[in-house]
């Protein structure tokens, strides 16, 4: 090892404080960088493998009830190289020892294996057998939240009629990825189930011998997907076809790819920050160090050191340093990835769902953090390159000093001689102190943003589950039905009061835009279902026109008079037009709203529902329960307290586990800010205050002087802070603008509260320990050495 | 070639002693520094020769000059006008690179403030020239040259003023220069301990023949020099040979 070298790393030992604070920033910045992009690569892999051996469909289609000959028809479409005719029915679940009714999906599979689409993958057990009706396989997510093995038993209802089915095997399949009901943000395991079953035993029980509901298709290559989907409308229209669609609206892939997009975005955003602010620590630390090291610069260079080598031997330092931060963050990355990874394996079923950290990720991040450090530096560097060495013999020439703006306006009897020196020492080195301010700011900032999603989603749900949806069940009928149905349910246990819903599928249309949407008929003044503004203030359904979510609106870029086509996915499936009469803004979902004898009118229908809002006593709940569940027209029964509890339990709970990685790094940045500035400013200063000391100010005075300075920041960085995180809060709504969910831009108080609080005690705690290397100030040895 | 300008003592400082080639010739050199709004002159116009294996004290008070002749004797500054040779080569006429080729394989120097880096040890401080230039002694051998043989495993923090300055000098003359330059090498030092230095110094020009330049504003320390020099206010005011050096520890001042 050369000399040269041996110094590096004893400077490097010798600032190991600010090496380390600094060594964390760039840490964090990498390490969200690895943990976001590995997580992508983890997700994208498994789900593009599975995808690719498993044959997942390209397009998709529900139908009412087609003869199997019309499959053959399907498959004869230019561009459909294999389809796949189905059975596909929901069906309500009594599952030993849980009294809640549970939707259970049927799929049919062919008894004998063929190899098909969406093929499963086999997780535990066997497969079904041919001849025994009974048998089913269960997806994976159901079996482990029931604690079910193969070889137990769940009842089915069907059509009034209780079938036992025996689960003789756990699958997974790539269609449910994400396992969810329409309707559902987040997969709730103990209340929806797939199950699959032989195709002849499930026609049977719902008599759809020789027919099929459900259809997928797989494209040949070059086919056209929308020339595809046109024909198969046409094909399926006659026989009550809801549209069809690509995979991309497939519902499992359409959360999984959401997921991959945030995933993406949350790549840039952060990771900027942290290498920001590494840089311009790395730019004060340096400066420093040079300005302390210019005798050693000008022996160096009159030696016969070039000009080159002296750059490189700094330039190393700042790599070295890098190195340190890359090491570190890739280290932390590659835990929080797999942290991530493992998050996922709740939500996400996979065969396989094998943590990624491809070299090229770790690479990649090393670039870019020595990028940001060597821009970060590169002033510092030149001068270091251009040092003439006869200069650099010299001792700097001391500081220009100047009155602050405060002073000129006639106010130095405001200040102490010590405040004095505190403000003109911030004042003379304005980028440097700017600089300062802005790295703590963004310490409050990303406290902000890491608690703010938290807020928003409260409040979201607050909304949503409180303020918007007041039913205590939601009720979905097998198929329209009259108003008798309802007064049925108003006479089962422990109902208190019960609202009409029609639901009817529909695809809206205006200009060349086009949207799938569920249009939802509500009593004229619905209590069960408020409809909202901003400022949650009820809005009225109009008696005539429709009502559409802000975001539909947008998407169908459609303002309020103007008349919509409204095709009709059911029935005779009629086409009408339609004024919109108003607007609300609800953060789920992108729906439509009619008032239901207005919607009845409009599928030119009598009086009929589909299903119903329903508020019950708690007390009763087990026994409505029952009655649900055995009540032959009912198709499924949505607990609400139930989807808050599954949203609570998983989204939220990962959440303020982002929440808690958000805290770690807001407090480096902010501590490495901090604690980086009084090292700086102690090391300029010693002398100074040194020479404070031998005339006799005591410690206490000395360290305001010093201290002041960063008290002084940092109480500038707090306001900038605020509406810096505020900013990137809106930012960050913008991003999760989807049409699943919107997130409000809610910040609490007690968020904001929290930042300034860390941030705080992140600079006490940073100005304690430079206040004790200030008690063992060496008065003696700092005024002999020159500077 | 410029005609050397009148020097204020008849003759160019060091002109032609018949037998010894010059080692530096130096001619109408200035050098003005631009202070913010003013000009400072430090040099008016040096005409010097040095000659092989010499010891030059170079003397004058504060702001005469010396150490910028010093510094672009050395290769670390260029002067505004005038030029200066190194044997056969134009010092003037280098460029940057060039100028550092020529300290790296030509040039000792010894600071008064020492210039150690203290993060290495007295050996490893003389690793790092002898590591860049082509036939260096032993970083070992130069410090026992010096008489610190004892102590080379130190950091600079852990030396006394002297010991210091010693291992500055070993590590000037590890690459076996051409030249030793000298700015104030006891000018933080007391007598005892400035007397050891000069004696090495004094040493390494007689035993190894090096060229040796020395500036100080130390009057007595003239005495063991073979010539001095003497500037004022930027030119050579004085010129004169010592019949009989005078060995460092009989020094006074």
């Amino acid at each position: 090892m050369t000399a040269l070298d041996r110094k590096l790393i004893r400077d490097v030992l010798h600032l190991k404080g600010q090496v380390l604070a600094i060594c964390l920033v760039i840490a964090c910045g990498v390490a969200t960088y690895v943990m976001s992009l590995s997580a992508l690569t983890t997700l994208r892999g498994a789900q593009a493998g599975y995808f690719e051996r498993n044959r997942f469909a390209f397009v998709f289609a529900q139908l009412k009830r087609a003869p199997l000959a019309v499959a053959e028809r399907i498959g004869e479409i230019p561009g459909v190289r294999q389809f796949m005719a189905r059975v596909v029915k929901d069906v309500n679940l009594d599952v030993a020892g849980f009294a809640e009714p549970a939707v259970g999906r049927l799929i049919s599979i062919p008894e004998v294996y063929a190899p098909g689409l969406n093929e499963l993958h086999l997780r535990q057990g066997r497969s079904i057998e041919p001849g025994r009706p009974d048998e089913v396989l269960a997806s994976e997510g159901f079996v482990v939240a029931h604690g079910l093995k193969p070889g137990d038993r769940v009842t089915a209802i069907i059509n009034g009629r209780r079938k036992d089915l025996e689960i003789v095997g756990v699958a997974l399949s790539p269609e449910y990825i994400y396992q969810i009901r329409a309707g559902q943000l987040v997969p709730d395991d103990k209340r929806f189930g797939v199950f699959w079953m032989g195709r002849e035993a499930l026609a049977a029980a719902f008599d759809m011998e020789g027919a099929f509901n459900d259809v997928c298709l797989d494209l040949s290559p070059g086919a056209s997907q929308g020339e595809v989907i046109a024909r198969l409308d046409q094909l399926t229209a006659p026989y009550g076809g809801l549209g069809a669609y690509g995979r991309e609206d497939q519902t499992s892939n359409r959360f999984l790819s959401d997921e991959i997009k945030q995933l993406q975005r949350m790549n840039l955003i952060v990771p900027s920050i942290f290498l920001g602010v590494a840089a311009f620590l790395l730019n004060v630390v340096l400066s420093r160090i040079i300005s302390l090291q210019r005798d050693q610069i000008a022996a160096l260079k009159a030696f016969g050191y070039s000009n080159l080598a002296v750059g490189w031997h700094f330039l190393k330092l700042v790599l070295a340093v890098v190195a340190g931060g890359v090491a570190l963050g890739t280290g932390a990355g590659a835990a929080l990835g797999l942290q991530i990874t493992q998050m996922y394996t709740r939500f996400y079923r996979f065969p396989a769902l094998e943590y990624q950290l491809p070299p090229q990720v770790v690479g990649l991040a090393t670039c870019v953090s020595s990028a940001a450090a060597i821009i970060g530096t590169a002033n510092v560097l030149r001068a270091v390159i251009k040092l003439p060495p006869a200069e650099a013999m010299r001792p700097e020439p001391p500081a220009v000093f100047r009155h602050t703006v405060l002073e000129r306006l006639g106010l130095t009897g405001l200040f102490s001689q010590p405040m004095r020196m505190v403000l003109r020492n911030i004042e003379r080195q304005p980028v440097k102190s700017f600089f300062s301010t802005l790295g703590m700011s963004l310490a409050v900032a990303i406290m902000i943003l890491g608690r703010f999603s938290y807020d928003a989603l409260d409040y979201l749900l607050e909304v949503q589950f409180r303020v918007v949806q007041r039913q205590d069940v939601t009720v979905a009928l097998v198929e329209p039905t009259s108003y008798r149905a309802l007064h049925e349910i108003a006479h089962f246990p422990g109902v208190v009061h019960v609202e009409p819903i029609r639901a009817v599928s529909t695809r809206l249309r205006f200009g060349h835009r086009v949207r799938r949407t569920l249009i939802m008929g509500l009593a004229a003044a619905p209590e069960l279902n408020h409809l909202v503004n901003l400022q949650l203030h009820t809005v009225p359904l109009p008696p005539d026109g429709i009502l559409l979510n802000t975001k539909l609106a947008q998407l169908l870029n459609i303002g309020l008079g103007e008349t919509l086509t409204v095709e009709v996915l059911e029935g005779a499936r009629p086409v009408r037009q339609i004024v919109v009469a108003g607007l609300s803004t609800e953060l789920l979902g992108t729906a439509a709203y009619m008032q239901i004898g207005s919607l009845n009118r409009l599928l030119r229908e009598g009086p009929s529902v589909t299903g119903a809002h329903v508020t019950a006593d708690a007390l009763e709940a087990e026994a409505l329960y029952d009655r649900l569940k055995a009540t032959p027209r009912v198709a499924s029964v949505t607990i609400k307290q139930a989807a808050l509890n599954s949203f609570r339990d998983t989204v939220i709970k990962n959440l303020l586990k982002l929440q808690s990685f958000n805290l770690m790094f807001a407090c480096v940045i902010a501590f490495g800010v901090v604690y980086n500035t009084a090292r700086i400013a102690l090391s300029e200063r010693g002398r100074e205050l040194a020479t404070l000391r031998v005339m006799g100010f005591t410690r206490a005075e000395i360290s305001f002087i010093l201290l002041g300075e960063l008290g002084v920041l940092t109480l500038q960085a707090l306001p900038v802070g605020l509406a810096l995180g505020y900013g990137l809060a809106w930012f960050t709504t913008l991003f999760l603008d989807t049409e699943m969910y919107r997130i409000p831009l809610v910040v609490n108080l007690s968020t904001y509260g929290f930042a300034v609080a860390v941030v705080l005690v992140a600079a006490l705690l940073s100005g304690l320990l430079v206040r004790r290397r200030l008690d063992h100030l060496d008065l003696i040895g700092v005024l002999k050495t020159r500077e | 070639m410029i005609e050397p300008v009148i020097a204020p003592v008849p003759g160019v400082a060091g002109a032609n002693e018949p037998g010894r080639p010059a080692v530096f010739r130096a001619r109408g050199l200035t050098k003005v520094y631009h202070m913010g709004e003013v000009d400072v002159h430090a040099l008016r116009g040096v005409d010097l020769d040095l000659y092989q294996g010499e010891f030059v004290v170079l003397l004058g008070p504060s702001g005469s000059g010396k150490s910028t002749l010093l510094n672009i004797l050395g290769g670390l500054d260029v002067p505004t006008g005038g030029r200066v040779h190194f044997c056969d080569q134009e010092l003037t006429a280098q460029d940057e690179a060039g100028l550092t080729r020529y300290r790296r394989s030509h040039v000792g120097f010894v600071f008064q403030f020492y210039n150690l880096i203290p993060s290495l040890t007295a050996r490893e401080n003389v690793a790092l020239v002898t590591e860049i230039s082509r036939q260096p002694m032993r970083p070992e051998e130069a410090l026992q040259l010096v008489n610190l043989g004892p102590r080379m495993d130190h950091f600079p923090a852990q030396l006394s003023g002297g010991e210091q300055q010693r291992v500055a000098i070993a590590r000037a003359i590890s690459k076996r220069p051409d030249v030793l330059l000298c700015d104030e090498p006891t000018g933080a030092l007391d007598i005892q301990t400035g007397i050891v230095v000069l004696d090495v110094i004094a040493r390494v020009n007689r035993e190894l023949g090096t060229t040796t330049a020395v500036i100080t504003h130390n009057a007595a320390i003239a005495d063991m020099a073979d010539r001095v020099i003497s500037l004022f206010d930027g030119r050579i005011a004085n010129v004169r040979g010592n019949a009989v050096k005078v060995s460092p520890q009989e020094l006074r001042w």
